[in-house]
């Protein structure tokens, strides 16, 4: 009896938690088709009393929404791309070459580690400034071309495959760049598509570092161009939930199709 | 590894040889570094020296010569009555979320653990936050408890309650946003603490069960203790992240009202690049990087990484 009674209480707590974790969302989505006089008439309501599609129609002539997206596929996908190839480069070595300062090298990746963002930001937004790369797509992707997260973690992945494979094929013949690329690289898939995932996630929802590097809408990111529009005096609830549902949903679908590396990426760092 | 000294031309490109010092000697090693090592002494490792120099200036951008301060800025900040506030709110932030994202954390943890389909749906719900954007979502929080169009409000007026102002009363803005930062990352935290979780040895609870040991019992004396490096890993990250709280922050009150939700990089930014007052900014970074490192020592003290080379 008291067991049962243990697990009631388990259940409809945990059954409340999903409603606070979902009613935000559903929300959002049904917020995106509503009006504005709907919303301010019935705000106790989830549900539209007539559906609008004017939040999706306006959301392109208010901002240059298509501009904010093409931005942040570009910042997320450019970045993500070199991050991983970078991040391998530099763990192969740190790996499987010896060489004078490896060491030095690791502990310089350990320490840079526990440098948080923000400490850095400023003198980096004066060396774009000096660099003429404020506003501009290598200012917002060079900087973040490589983690040291991503570093440290490839380079315990790479120390796992077996020695024996590089050695059979260096009697092949083979040097350290067809190493990398043809035996440790595809080994390393898994690891891979984790840290994708994660690097790729982080930077789609950045807002701190767009916002500090970009001065023009059109060179906004979506989280920066929503916040900023959100951040006047919004007369239309409906455009800016448009834009968030939207700038949710490719995230939202990755997530569905391959849940388990976002789980494995978050589980594998600390660094949000 | 051979040390020895090359006589052959540059361009034998051997892996594991040293050139001797004064010889150059192509080490292929460097090719592959090259990248990452740029980018990290370039835009990370000159800014943190370079960070700590600006805080011993007036500095402005573009300047001929900036004004020489000394630890003044520093000074500045000990007599800056929003540096406390901005301080404390940080620090209230930080704990108050912490705690409750590791004992929600926990609790959820604990009753999803097995792995049965239905539990595996209800943990992607509870992670799924994890992945949006918090500029995005806290924008829709935002919206959802507004007084006059949000459901929160519209739900008090329904049952004939005066709409509250979440965000708006000075009183409740701080645990409003503290709520919904936990709303955010309670995943997270789940998915670290059921991964040692279900590394707890079951003949650990066998053992004790034959011992006679209850539910409550276990919980304390077996699963507790055993996932002790886990709980105080989950807790510094957590720490470490909330310390450096800005994106929820900046969307949902912009620190306001009358600066009770304004944090240590929230001042920051708007010292920095609404004020830019460059030095200021870097002082303030400075104490969080301080904040930061002494939490990290902390960190590397009780865990150690363990490191196979």
């Amino acid at each position: 009896m008291l067991i049962s009674l243990r697990a009631a209480v388990k259940w409809a707590l945990l059954g409340i938690g999903v409603i606070v974790i979902l009613i935000p969302f559903i929300w959002m989505i049904t917020g995106s088709f509503r009006s504005e006089a709907d919303l301010f008439a019935a705000p106790q309501s989830l549900w539209p009393t007539t559906w609008t599609l004017h939040g999706y129609q306006s959301i392109w002539e208010e901002l240059p929404f298509l501009r904010l997206l093409f931005n942040t596929f570009i910042f997320a996908g450019v970045t993500t791309a070199l991050l991983l190839l970078f991040d391998s480069m530099c763990a192969y070595a740190l790996a499987r070459i010896n060489f004078r300062g490896s060491t030095v090298l690791f502990w310089l990746v350990i320490a840079t580690l526990m440098i948080p963002f923000q400490v850095t930001l400023i003198p980096v937004f004066i060396e774009l400034f000096h660099f003429g790369w404020l506003n501009t797509y290598q200012g917002l992707i060079v900087p973040r071309a490589t983690s040291a997260f991503g570093i440290f973690m490839l380079r315990q992945f790479f120390l796992s495959i077996p020695r024996e494979l590089d050695e059979a094929a260096r009697i092949d013949g083979a040097g350290h760049f067809r190493i990398y690329w043809r035996i440790i690289l595809p080994l390393s898939k898994p690891a891979l598509a984790t840290l994708a995932v994660l690097h790729f996630m982080n930077l789609w929802n950045d807002l701190l570092w767009p916002l500090i590097v970009t001065s023009s809408t059109d060179m906004r990111t979506l989280p920066a161009g929503l916040t900023l529009f959100g951040g006047q005096h919004v007369t239309d609830h409906a455009v800016l939930l448009a834009g968030a549902t939207i700038s949710l949903l490719p995230l939202a679908l990755a997530f569905f199709l391959a849940q388990r590396f976002f789980v494995a990426g978050v589980a594998t760092t600390g660094l949000k | 590894m051979t040390a020895h000294h090359a006589t052959s031309v540059a361009g034998s490109i051997t892996a594991g040889n040293r050139g001797g010092t004064r010889r150059f000697r192509f080490q292929p090693a460097w090719l592959f570094i090259a990248p990452s090592l740029t980018i990290i002494l370039i835009f990370i490792v000159f800014p943190i020296f370079q960070s700590f120099w600006y805080s011993l200036f007036n500095w402005r951008i573009g300047a001929d010569v900036q004004e020489w301060l000394g630890l003044g800025n520093y000074q500045r900040l000990l007599g800056d009555e929003l540096f406390w506030n901005a301080l404390r709110v940080t620090l209230i932030f930080s704990i108050v979320s912490v705690a409750a994202q590791m004992v929600l954390g926990y609790l959820t943890a604990a009753a999803l653990l097995r792995d049965t389909l239905f539990n595996k749906v209800v943990r992607s719900i509870y992670f799924f936050p994890t992945i949006v954007a918090l500029a995005t979502i806290g924008l829709v929080w935002r919206f959802l408890l507004d007084p006059s169009i949000g459901l929160v409000g519209g739900i008090f007026a329904a049952f004939g309650a005066e709409p509250i102002g979440w965000l708006q009363d000075p009183a409740l803005a701080l645990p409003t946003v503290i709520f919904v930062s936990v709303w955010k990352n309670l995943g997270f935290t789940m998915v670290i603490l059921l991964a040692g979780l279900t590394g707890v040895p079951t003949h650990l609870y066998e053992a004790a069960k034959i011992d006679g040991a209850n539910s409550r019992q276990l919980t304390w004396y077996v699963t507790i203790p055993s996932i002790r490096p886990t709980l105080l890993f989950t807790t510094m990250i957590l720490t470490i992240n909330s310390l450096q709280v800005f994106d929820l922050v900046y969307v949902m009150t912009d620190g306001g009202p009358l600066f009770a939700t304004d944090t240590l990089v929230t001042k920051m930014f708007r010292e920095g690049f609404t004020n830019f007052d460059i030095g200021y900014a870097s002082a303030i970074a400075w104490v969080l990087f301080a904040l930061i490192m002494i939490l990290s020592a902390l960190q590397l003290r009780l865990f150690r990484y363990r490191d196979v080379d």
